[in-house]
């Protein structure tokens, strides 16, 4: 009984249709029993959960969430380290495991990686257990040597008796440091102290990468493993109608079809190859559902019927707009679109599981360990105290695999039809591109009013978006409002007196999700290619035009990042023969950030990007060499999505398939990119999406300084451009 | 059976002659560090060479393979110490890494060739895609690493 009430536990808070909650919290049968099915192998003396060290020195730090190119594997470790003061040379990550994190109540507290947060959400009381691991070294050192623990000092993986200048190494008394009290207040450096923290850091991960030795998911190999390919129902929301699978039944590797409801799988011998082979040559039947008819433009209209509304809710009210516009001296009002994007992570979706009657054993390039072991347990139909997730670097996230990680269920459910065989379910590019979790489609109106001084003195913003929260997260909408969704206007830092905004709902039956950025990549085209309209229609520099907008307090960090990437670009600085600016800011995640775009349209209408300054503020910064990586990946993440990236749907169905129709930039298309570090300190900003906000905009502005022509839509390619 | 020289070891796999060279690597040979993206030659992650020249395996036919010399990130250096990948350490060129070993096999075989790529050079033989973005750490990685080997002994890559 008391498994069957956790399974139905799991099954209302992790796992119904599909989405996944971020947060799992097992009850306390399930900690128990847990405990009792733990079997403690630990060879190193754990000081604290987080910090092991080893007789030799070494010292492990454990890392709950996940490394996928971000650089938290080892950004994480240096929050660790410098409260610690151990030898940096010394210090070596681990993942935490998850079946041990479940075990012990959640010690690692959480295991989720998304929403820019590894760093800024762990920070306290990461730094805290750092602190509280070399209190207890030190205070093991002080009783060894029976002097009191205020003549001890800690550094550099020693302790020093500083009246007697006697040492001992961290390894020598980590044993007796693990018997002490964790103490739970210590007192945390003041950063103006820190030595790692702020510095570069090379990367743990990087040797193995260079070497092919990383193992991904994909990689994992298992003896006797089986591989499954997937063919899932082209439209969304349809089903399996019927398949033949003696068609294929002769087929080399051929090991047996396994029908799903809205997908079918082959499982083949010897290699994946044998199983995408033959569910080629598989006929299926697809029962479509009721959505075979949407279109692209059925969407486009759907979405013009929320801008048509009488009313919406209201996301956004200050002072009275109606008196304001009676007023205006002008009155812009512009539509802006932007469409569904995937989010192609170079690993695409995959999931080995190991399905025996002892346990299950899971492989995932997940971003959420510990979702996944609830996913695992419920879909198996086993305690969760039998599921190990084992963790591995991830071949790309970008918030594909947080929220979303059907690939886990398709795979445990296969592996469960065939106990004792490993199975490693791999979805072709194709498979990827077509069942994603799209950004959303988004339709803007909005109007402004400037008065006779060119001084904007009202905004108001109609949104018309698929909501990616209302079905995975319903406590995030308010009112009719996804909070997350109206994000970059209803937080706008810009001192319009009178402003009015309002949020209609439109979801499709295209599943949404949070790709990188979420709200924060097409709200942020809208509004700061909009702020850069109404500049133009004041006849003010654009830049000069935000800096008036992002007058006082509340503004104060979004102005200077925009002030130092004007600085850093040279705004005011001439430029080649047919090159031109655009600029662009926006705060998100908990950082400013801001860029400068130089761009070219050659008379044949070819667009050339010559040089890309960004810049941001996140607050303090743990390894600085990471956040210009992420800066930098953002700005070829972000460009390529405002060029080149499109979902469009016919019948129903995704008509991209691969990367040939669904275009990546490359190296010949990279403009020089300068990334401007501006920490202000006094708080912890995230880094991992940041800086995707201005990208858009600042090119599009400097396509209408260049040609005349404003963007209102993307992606670029379906543009003409023409030199003005 | 095909016989096949994998990193200068020879193999005898049993497969059906026209399994893509990737799938032998990854699944018959255990050679997991070249990695499959698209499927189709278009994303570059599954580059090895043979004889010497970059090829996408993931379109390649092993029976093509058979008889010649084939060389993967396994074998590019048995220790990391090629020019490339130290280089690419030296710019923490990797994010996720998943394109990264199809990166240097295409970087590699272009230093091969030019010992001192132009930029030019580099935007016509690098063609793989890096969805975290780490092209111009991979630009300035390559540079370093020809460098590097010219002011060695005028070692060819």
């Amino acid at each position: 009984m008391q498994q069957m009430s956790r399974r139905l536990f799991l099954l209302r808070s992790a796992a119904v249709g599909g989405g996944l909650l971020l947060e799992v919290t097992l009850p306390k049968s399930a900690v128990a029993e847990a405990e009792q099915a733990s079997t403690q192998a630990e060879t190193s003396p754990e000081v604290t959960a987080w910090v092991l060290i080893r007789p030799d020195d070494t010292i492990i730090i454990r890392v709950a969430r996940v490394e996928m190119g971000q650089g938290n594997f080892t950004g994480l470790p240096m929050l660790v380290a410098e409260e610690l003061a151990c030898d940096w040379s010394k210090v070596q990550a681990e993942y935490a495991s998850t079946s041990e994190h479940l075990r012990r109540n959640r010690i690692f507290r959480t295991m989720l990686t998304g929403g820019s947060r590894s760093i800024r959400d762990s920070q306290e009381y990461l730094r805290t257990a750092g602190a509280a691991a070399r209190l207890m070294l030190t205070t093991a050192a002080a009783r060894r040597w029976s002097v009191p623990v205020t003549e001890c000092v800690a550094e550099n993986s020693l302790i020093t008796h500083t009246p007697t200048q006697r040492q001992l190494s961290f390894g020598a008394v980590a044993a007796e440091a693990a018997t002490l009290d964790i103490p739970e207040d210590p007192p945390l450096k003041d950063p103006a102290a820190w030595t790692l923290l702020g510095q570069p850091a090379e990367r743990f991960d990087i040797p193995d990468k260079v070497t092919g030795k990383t193992a991904f998911a994909i990689d994992t190999r298992l003896p006797g493993m089986v591989y499954a390919a997937i063919a899932q129902c082209p439209v969304f929301g349809g089903s399996l109608k019927s398949v033949d699978a003696e068609k294929i039944a002769g087929m080399r590797g051929v090991v047996k079809v396994v029908p799903l409801e809205d997908a079918v799988v082959v499982v083949a011998k010897e290699s994946w190859w044998n199983a995408q082979q033959a569910i080629r040559t598989l006929p299926i039947e697809w029962d479509f559902g009721s959505h075979a008819h949407v279109s692209s433009d059925s969407i486009l209209e759907f979405l013009r019927e929320g801008i048509r509304l009488e009313k919406a809710p209201v996301s956004r009210q200050e002072g009275d707009i109606d008196s304001a516009f009676a007023s205006a001296a002008t009155t812009i009002e512009a539509d802006y679109y932007a469409p569904y994007l995937e989010h192609a992570t170079m690993e695409p979706q995959n999931c080995t599981a190991l399905y025996t009657d002892k346990r299950v054993d899971v492989w995932a390039p997940a971003q959420n360990s510990e979702a996944t072991a609830a996913v695992t347990a419920e879909t198996a139909d086993v305690p969760v105290s039998r599921v190990e997730v084992h963790k591995v670097h991830l071949g790309g996230g970008f918030g594909r695999r947080g929220l979303h990680i059907e690939f886990v269920r398709q795979a445990v459910r296969i592996a469960k039809t065939m106990p004792g065989t490993p199975v490693q379910l791999i979805w072709s590019r194709e498979e990827d591109i077509q069942h994603g979790r799209y950004r959303p489609v988004a339709l803007v109106r909005m109007r402004a009013a400037l008065n006779a001084a060119g001084e904007p003195t009202a905004w108001t913003v109609r949104q018309a978006e698929q909501s990616i929260f209302s079905e995975v997260r319903p406590h995030l909408i308010r009112d009719g409002v996804d909070i997350v969704g109206v994000r970059t206007f209803a937080d706008a830092p810009y001192a319009f007196p009178n402003m009015h905004m309002e949020y209609a709902m439109r979801n499709t039956h295209v599943p949404p999700g949070p790709w990188r950025a979420v709200a924060h990549t097409h709200n942020p085209f809208f509004r700061e290619s909009f702020i850069d309209e109404l500049a133009h229609a004041a006849g003010q520099d654009p830049y000069q035009f935000r800096r008036a907008l992002l007058q006082g307090s509340q503004a104060s960090k979004d102005l200077a990042i925009l002030d130092a990437v004007a600085e850093a670009a040279g705004w005011n600085s001439p430029l080649p023969e047919g090159v031109y600016r655009g600029i662009a800011v926006q705060d998100s995640y908990g950082s400013y950030t801001a860029a400068v775009i130089e761009a070219s349209v050659s008379g044949t209408g070819e667009l050339t990007i010559h040089r890309v300054v960004v810049g941001i503020d996140c607050g303090y910064v743990a390894n600085p060499d990471s956040v210009r990586a992420q800066l930098e990946g953002s700005v070829v993440y972000g460009l390529t999505a405002a060029l080149y990236g499109e979902i469009t749907i016919k019948e129903g169905r995704v008509e991209q398939s691969n990367f040939h129709d669904y275009r990546m930039m490359r190296i010949a298309e990279m403009p020089t990119v300068e990334v401007i570090l501006k920490p202000t300190g006094g708080f912890w900003g995230g880094v991992g999406e940041p800086g995707m906000a201005p990208l858009a905009p600042a090119l599009c502005n400097a396509l209408f300084a260049a040609t005349g022509k404003r963007i209102r839509s993307l992606p670029l390619k379906n543009h003409a451009l023409r030199p003005a | 059976m095909i016989s096949l020289t994998v990193n200068g070891t020879e193999h005898s796999v049993d497969v059906s002659s026209d399994m893509r060279l990737l799938w032998v690597l990854r699944d018959i040979l255990g050679l997991t560090g070249t990695k499959f993206g698209c499927g189709m030659s278009v994303c570059g992650a599954c580059t090895v060479h043979l004889d010497g020249e970059p090829v996408r395996s993931c379109v390649m036919p092993v029976s093509i393979a058979a008889g010649k010399k084939i060389t993967t990130i396994e074998g590019l250096s048995t220790d990391g110490s090629h020019p490339l990948q130290r280089a690419w350490i030296a710019h923490q060129v990797p994010q996720c890494g998943y394109c990264q070993t199809g990166m240097i096999m295409s970087a590699a075989a272009l230093l091969k060739k030019k010992p001192q790529p132009t930029d030019t050079d580099i935007n016509e033989a690098v063609t793989n895609i890096c969805r975290c973005g780490t092209y111009t750490r991979i630009r300035a990685a390559i540079h370093t690493a020809a460098e590097k080997s010219g002011s060695n002994n005028g070692m060819k890559g």
